[in-house]
């Protein structure tokens, strides 16, 4: 029973961070209709960033700020530069420039911040709670996780529902011509929307990475973990992006725990989830039946 | 409606014949009253250029050194998987990030069939490398031929991800980390023969590995470059271009969906056992996702939809690494840093090549040409 709250709780902790991955695939993906599979790599990009500012002696803090930023940075810069040219175009053509990010960025990575394995400080203990004799696979770390994805969610509600950017941007995502009739830079709500996405993209990079080794590679099981769970959710909607992850955490965790030498199936796992769901339900859980051909 | 939309609509353009390797020109019908030396017949045109590139393949083989022939013998399988992957995405405009890992599949069947006491003769070992990855190719096709665009790549890069799993999983047989050792067969005599004969060098391990890539790259390419000018083919791009127009038609565009996947994989598990011979090793850590990437980079670069393209793209992924590599050790990089700066190029190519020229290198000379002939021809509509 204890066991099964561990697996439980660690997929819970793990799933939390999928979701907040698949977030910002959906994010991306409502907006401009474009799967970013360069998102891993750009999330590790500013994951290292954080790295050189901790082993220069900086605070946890300071870093996560800094990797946000940079992370907003880049998103703008990355949907100015090289999306905007296939935005709109043939499908194909912007997942291979996806693509083509995502091995640049991350041999970019190994270029300037080398290849071996770095291990990535927590700002919690990685030690489990205490619940009376037993010591739980909850630590301060994996609240510190899920705590920051709630409060990045809630504060993307309160961005989308409440202000003039949120519904501006909204506008420019449900139909680009009607808003720019109406005087939205829709242009610009794109960048804004990109650069957003990358923020949160990077938030999980770090929380994945805390406590980890990290390496330019490490994001790779990631995007598809987050590909998965946004599938999952219909990868129109964010809250079935945050279902989906947690599904999607829950069930890998249980595959590592329960079947023997499970850790190796994981990816596995992750396919064979992925192909039933679209092959049974191709729209994914919570996706309107309109949202995979518009 | 992006479902009307053909995926590869620019690259399209242009690759409305597609060529056998080195027949760009010649493949072009011929407009009346230009008369032309090659033989009307698709068939036996293709059997002339392959006996061309046989003899040009022996004549390469022969006049470089041992390092360029163990380079040539790497081109061989990354062009074999590249050809397959171009029926595949430039002909049927299905994406996938997932062919290492059905290079994979073959590679292992390859390992396996070799460590037996009395191995199989090596044709029939790599004959089952095709047939096991095309059955994995089938019933990964099943699946992605009800997908498209993004959902498809996300599909098989979960594959490509997911699938060397398998072999770290199943580690008594499949070797885990590891891998399977491969002992290549050694040269038959008649090789020796036939290498003593032809040029007087002495026949090496390293030059039978080259040659027999040379010959499955050469049969591959034979059969893709029928297959993509039968009426298979124009249905593929038929399906690709006008999905609704094909289905009207009666055509089934899942069942073709399927079968360019089936055919796309089986030239991946061929690939995959030359890779297996070649670097005599069937690990996980060949089969990355950068494997699966650099296969869709050849296809770009040489122009979505063309065996040429598909070869030229392969032999830039041979030959570009270690010049940049020197580069970047000008450069002041160190070994790691410059290995690195491969990938980075790679990257940034696709990048630039999908904003300038998106239909590849092929494709965008082709397309040149084909508006110098029309503009010159002014008279009357020329060359379809």
């Amino acid at each position: 029973m204890q066991y099964f709250v561990n697996v439980t709780l660690t997929g819970l902790t793990e799933g939390m961070v999928y979701a907040a991955f698949a977030l910002a695939l959906v994010l991306i993906w409502r907006s401009t209709r474009i799967v970013n599979f360069a998102q891993g790599s750009m999330a590790a990009a500013t994951t290292f960033i954080a790295l050189a500012l901790i082993q220069d002696g900086q605070s946890y803090w300071v870093a996560l700020v800094v990797a946000l930023a940079s992370g907003f940075v880049l998103g703008a810069v990355v949907e100015r530069v090289v999306i905007r040219p296939v935005e709109g175009g043939p499908e194909l053509n912007a997942v291979i420039v996806t693509l083509g990010l995502f091995v640049a960025i991350q041999a970019g990575i190994a270029i300037v911040f080398g290849s071996s394995f770095q291990s990535f400080g927590t700002p919690f203990g990685l030690q489990g709670f205490q619940v009376g004799d037993d010591r739980i696979a909850l630590t301060p770390n994996s609240v510190f996780v899920i705590v920051s994805v709630l409060l990045t969610m809630a504060l993307l509600v309160v961005l989308f529902r409440f202000t003039r950017v949120g519904l501006a941007m909204r506008a420019s995502a449900f139909g680009q011509e009607v808003a720019r009739l109406l005087g939205v830079r829709v242009g610009r709500m794109l960048t804004l929307g990109w650069a957003l996405a990358a923020v949160v993209g990077s938030l999980a990079g770090l929380l994945i990475a805390g406590g980890e080794f990290v390496y330019p590679a490490y994001m790779d099981s990631l995007i598809v973990f987050g590909f998965v769970a946004a599938v999952l959710g219909g990868l129109d909607s964010p809250v079935g992006a945050i279902v989906g992850g947690l599904v999607l955490g829950l069930a890998l965790s249980y595959v590592s725990g329960y079947v023997e030498r499970g850790s190796a199936l994981v990816n596995v796992a992750a396919l064979a989830i992925l192909m039933v769901v679209l092959l049974v339900r191709p729209g994914g859980l919570f996706a309107s039946s309109t949202a995979r051909r518009a | 409606m992006s479902d009307l939309q053909s995926p590869a609509a620019p690259a399209g353009r242009a690759d409305d014949e597609a060529p056998g390797p080195a027949t760009a020109a010649a493949d072009e019908p011929t407009p009346t009253g230009r008369r032309t030396l090659l033989p009307g017949s698709t068939l036996l045109r293709h059997l002339l250029v392959l006996a061309v590139a046989a003899v040009g393949a022996v004549v390469l083989l022969e006049i470089t050194d041992p390092f360029t022939n163990s380079q040539l013998a790497t081109l061989s399988y990354y062009a074999i998987a590249a050809g397959g992957l171009t029926v595949l995405t430039g002909m049927n405009g299905q994406i996938s990030l997932g062919h290492g890992a059905l290079m994979a599949v073959g590679a292992y069947t390859t390992a396996l069939f070799l460590s037996a006491e009395e191995p199989l003769p090596l044709p029939l070992i790599l004959l089952a490398a095709v047939v096991v990855a095309t059955a994995v190719g089938a019933l990964v096709g099943v699946a992605a031929a009800r997908l498209h665009g993004p959902y498809l790549a996300g599909a098989t890069l979960a594959l490509a991800v997911g699938l060397p799993g398998l072999a770290i999983y199943f580690h008594d047989l499949l070797g885990g980390e590891q891998g399977l050792r491969v002992r290549a067969p050694r040269a038959p005599e008649a090789f020796d023969s036939f290498i003593s004969a032809v040029s007087g060098n002495a026949a090496s391990n390293t030059k039978w590995l080259a040659y027999l890539g040379a010959i499955c790259l050469l049969i591959t390419y034979f059969l893709l470059a029928n297959l993509v000018h039968s009426r298979i083919g124009r249905t593929w791009r038929a399906v690709r271009d006008q999905e609704v127009a094909a289905e009207l038609a009666g055509i089934d565009l899942g069942l073709w969906r399927v079968l360019a996947f089936t055919v796309s994989a089986a030239a991946a598990g061929l690939a995959g056992g030359v890779l297996a011979l070649v670097v005599r090793l069937a690990a996980p850590s060949g089969f990355t996702l950068v494997l699966s990437l650099s296969l869709l980079t050849a296809i770009v670069i040489g122009g979505l939809g063309s065996l040429l393209g598909a070869l030229l793209g392969s032999a830039l992924l041979v030959f570009l690494p270690p010049f940049v590599t020197d580069l970047g050790s000008d450069w002041g990089l160190n070994d790691t840093e410059a290995a690195q700066l491969a990938p980075f190029v790679y990257g940034v190519v696709l990048v630039v090549v999908m904003i300038f020229a998106p239909a590849g290198v092929v494709g965008t000379v082709r397309r040149r040409w084909l508006t110098r002939r029309a503009t010159r021809s002014a008279a009357g509509p020329s060359g379809g």
